[in-house]
């Protein structure tokens, strides 16, 4: 054996030898995305179907498994486990429903997707997303025609369309065609705690001078009036921003935006939104706050330290644990910037949200259609609303039942806005990129150049880029 | 015997070369293959040239993040391996000398033990942690010792300071090792050498400088390769602690966090693979330039 130590290996070698190895420190990309080009070309398995009927509309196998995959997040996963699944396996006892959670949808899904082997049923969302556009456009996503023309499953003498509030499909609908269903319905505005407005007779603002005027009365009493988290959080308040843009200009500028045209940022109603929100950044908002993450941002206003919170409903039931008796989550819409505004003070920003789709290319996307035709019912949907505390989109599921503050009053605040609710826009799922360049303005204007035309002209510099970028896949809405 | 060898050594290497060949050497194949393509991720292939690299060479962001990793590359090693050297050597040699042999100052069992803990814990626990102590708000740990009058600190919000407070953070981590391998080293250096020299009456910083060092040359190359590739790394801290991940406003943003964003968020597999192939070369160029000056052995 001697032999073998006999050549001794220099020092310089074995460390030439670390360095090589220590090069694989460094990410190969091409790994990380698992297998690379697969699934696309191949084809696709053998894919279950059923006998079609007026009791099966979308034909589905009734022996064949379903595998769903939840994101675990905001909303939990009780709903699909103690409402959907059993409504389901109600109807098909013979469809095992294989169930798995994750946090991180985009590592668990999109490698299995390459491979050719995806989940039939996928809850896309989180912050670890997969980007849908790019979903779609491999043609990895089920066309969901044959399901929004199904007859609903609990509301006699309708189709699953039909008992949807206006909008919802037009949210999932990529060129022309549905691929997804956007199941939570949310309401965005300015969150507040009513019982402390109460307790300081402080009255919800219509207008900016109104608004302004309270902020100062906030201030004053000792409270932070107005802040949302810059760590992690800023899409919250360009949210904020664009919804007082859309009031001011009307929708088409938020459309503008979406479809990439050219001066869609630079519009003078973007242009006085960001300068009005510059200036709640430069006089009202705490500066710690670009340090800190929502959750930490919404435990103070929990605690009564930080009065208004841009925020979507989804906030009462993420802060379920956090909230002390006594503490009422409400919404109120954002106030009018400007006397001349397009849209009234009551209108509002409410979204179909949460991507569930069927994969195309799966074992049983028939099933998978089944499960959300299931999950479009009204039984499931009010056992969403009263787990979730989350409205869904199957309309007036939720009326007339009690069941939090927040959610009341998110539900009060759609119905005063009437037909003025708009769904706000679509960029950031779109474009991730431009999306994160919005967020890195919206922190600089509300945190430290709090200049409006800056901001505008740098989101509109980001937006030709993306145009003008070929890789990068389009998008139009009208 | 001789026979017996060319089996030996294949059924050794053979598991790891596998290994090493699918994880690490195919998947880099694959990444200078997708550099030349406009792959979204998922979906079809179609090769583009080099745009992806023309791209590269006009984005404002590739550019500051080959700067902040090359800032990390500059100040991480030197930074760690002189604290890592200072304490190595207080724990060796810090007690001078007593009876002809050098020891260290009081205490250097326990502080051995106590300086490696940080390199026990994962990294994203370090980073989640020191999130706390840098918070802008007065829960932080630093901006809690600071009066209440005092308006916060906003370290990783304030785009001076915010990429130092990530360098801090890998050199609090990685102090521990190097002290425990520069200690390792220490110890092979002869008794008789600091003997010797202290006889000429060489005092402890001249035995620190004159004969510790030199005498520790090896060690210190391998502590400068392995520092420096950690600091082109520095994804997981970034990613954790840093202002929407890579700012405020790219304040942060490394070259790792950059292939992260574009390869997994905005669907450029092929813009990512570009980026992989150019921290590669960078990689490449840093160890091979490292051990060409730090030769030293080579009269």
């Amino acid at each position: 054996m001697s032999e073998i130590t006999a050549t001794e290996l220099d020092r310089r070698t074995l460390l030439r030898r670390a360095a090589a190895v220590g090069l694989a420190a460094t990410p190969a990309v091409g790994m990380l995305s698992g297998c690379v080009g697969g699934g696309a070309e191949e084809e696709a398995p053998k894919q279950a179907e059923g006998e079609k009927s007026a009791d099966n509309p979308l034909g589905v196998d009734p022996k064949t498994g379903i595998e769903i995959v939840i994101f675990d997040g905001g909303l939990g996963t009780k709903y699909a486990t103690d409402v959907d699944t059993p409504l389901y396996n109600k109807k098909w006892p013979d469809s095992k429903v294989t169930y798995s959670a994750t946090q991180e949808v985009s590592t668990v899904v999109q490698p299995r997707i390459n491979a050719g082997d995806p989940p039939d049923m996928i809850n896309n969302s989180g912050s670890k997303l997969m980007d849908f556009g790019a979903v779609v456009n491999a043609g990895q996503a089920q066309d969901l025609t044959e399901l929004f023309a199904a007859p609903s499953l609990d509301v006699a003498g309708k189709t699953v369309a039909e008992t949807l509030v206006p909008g919802a499909i037009e949210q999932g609908t990529y060129n022309g065609k549905p691929y997804a269903v956007n199941y939570a319905y949310t309401v965005f505005g300015l969150w507040y705690n009513k019982a402390l407005f109460a307790k300081n007779n402080w009255t919800v603002p219509a207008t900016w001078s109104e608004f302004t005027a309270l902020l100062d009365k906030i201030k004053a009493a000792g409270i932070t009036p107005y802040g949302y988290a810059g760590a992690n959080a800023s899409y919250y308040q360009v949210r904020a921003i664009l919804t007082s843009a859309g009031k001011i200009g009307g929708e088409q500028v938020l459309k503008d935006i979406d479809n990439l045209k050219p001066g869609a940022w630079t519009n003078d109603a973007i242009v006085k939104a960001a300068a009005a929100w510059a200036e709640v950044g430069k006089t009202y908002l705490d500066k710690s706050f670009l340090g800190l993450k929502h959750t930490e941002i919404q435990l103070r206003q929990n605690q009564d330290k930080l009065a208004f919170y841009p925020c979507g409903s989804w906030l009462e039931n993420e802060q379920a644990k956090d909230t002390p008796p006594g503490f009422e989550y409400a919404v109120a819409p954002y106030p009018s910037v400007t006397a001349a505004d397009t849209l009234p003070a009551t209108a509002l920003n409410a979204a179909a949200g949460e991507i569930y789709f069927v994969a195309a290319k799966g074992k049983n996307p028939r099933g998978g259609m089944e499960y959300l035709r299931t999950m479009l019912s009204k039984e499931a949907a009010l056992g969403f609303t009263k787990l979730t505390k989350s409205l869904t989109v199957v309309a007036g599921a939720a009326d007339g039942v009690t069941i939090s503050p927040g959610l009341t009053s998110a539900n009060e605040a759609v119905g005063k806005a009437g037909k003025d609710i708009f769904m706000g826009y679509l960029f950031d799922t779109w474009y991730k990129k431009l999306d994160d360049e919005s967020r890195a303005a919206t922190n600089d204007l509300m945190f430290k150049d709090y200049d409006a035309k800056k901001f505008a002209d740098r989101m509109e510099a980001a937006a030709q880029v993306v145009a003008a970028d070929s890789s990068v896949t389009k998008f139009t809405r009208s | 015997m001789r026979h017996g060898r060319t089996p030996f050594i294949i059924g050794f290497l053979a598991v790891p070369v596998a290994l090493y060949a699918t994880f690490v050497v195919a998947a880099y194949i694959q990444t200078f293959q997708l550099a030349f393509t406009n792959w979204s991720g998922l979906g079809t292939i179609k090769y583009v040239g080099f745009d992806n690299f023309e791209r590269l060479w006009n984005d404002d962001l590739f550019w500051r993040s080959v700067g902040h990793n090359l800032y990390l590359l500059i100040l991480l090693p030197i930074i760690t391996i002189a604290i890592a050297l200072v304490f190595a050597f207080l724990l060796n040699a810090g007690g001078g000398s007593h009876g002809g042999k050098t020891r260290g100052i009081f205490g250097s069992k326990f502080y051995r033990v106590i300086f490696f803990f940080p390199q026990l814990m994962a990294l994203a626990i370090v980073a989640v942690i020191f999130g706390r102590v840098f918070s802008t708000d007065e829960s932080g740990m630093l901006n809690g010792l600071f009066p209440e009058s005092w308006s916060p600190w906003l370290f990783l919000a304030d785009e001076r300071w915010a990429l130092t407070c990530i360098l801090a953070v890998m050199v609090w981590q990685a102090v521990g090792f190097y002290v425990v391998l520069f200690s390792a080293g220490m110890g092979s250096i002869e008794q008789e050498v600091y003997e010797a020299a202290a006889l000429d009456g060489a005092n402890r910083i001249t035995l620190f400088f004159k004969i510790t060092i030199p005498l520790l040359w090896n060690t210190l190359q391998v502590a400068w390769v392995y520092l420096g590739i950690a600091a082109f790394d520095a994804f997981a801290l970034v990613n954790i602690m840093s202002v929407d991940r890579g700012g405020p406003d790219g304040a942060t943003s490394v070259l790792a966090m950059m292939i992260y964003r574009n390869a997994f968020e905005y669907s450029q597999a092929g813009y990512a693979s570009a980026l992989g192939v150019a921290l590669f070369f960078l990689t490449l160029t840093f160890a091979a330039l490292t051990l060409r000056v730090t030769r030293r052995e080579a009269h």
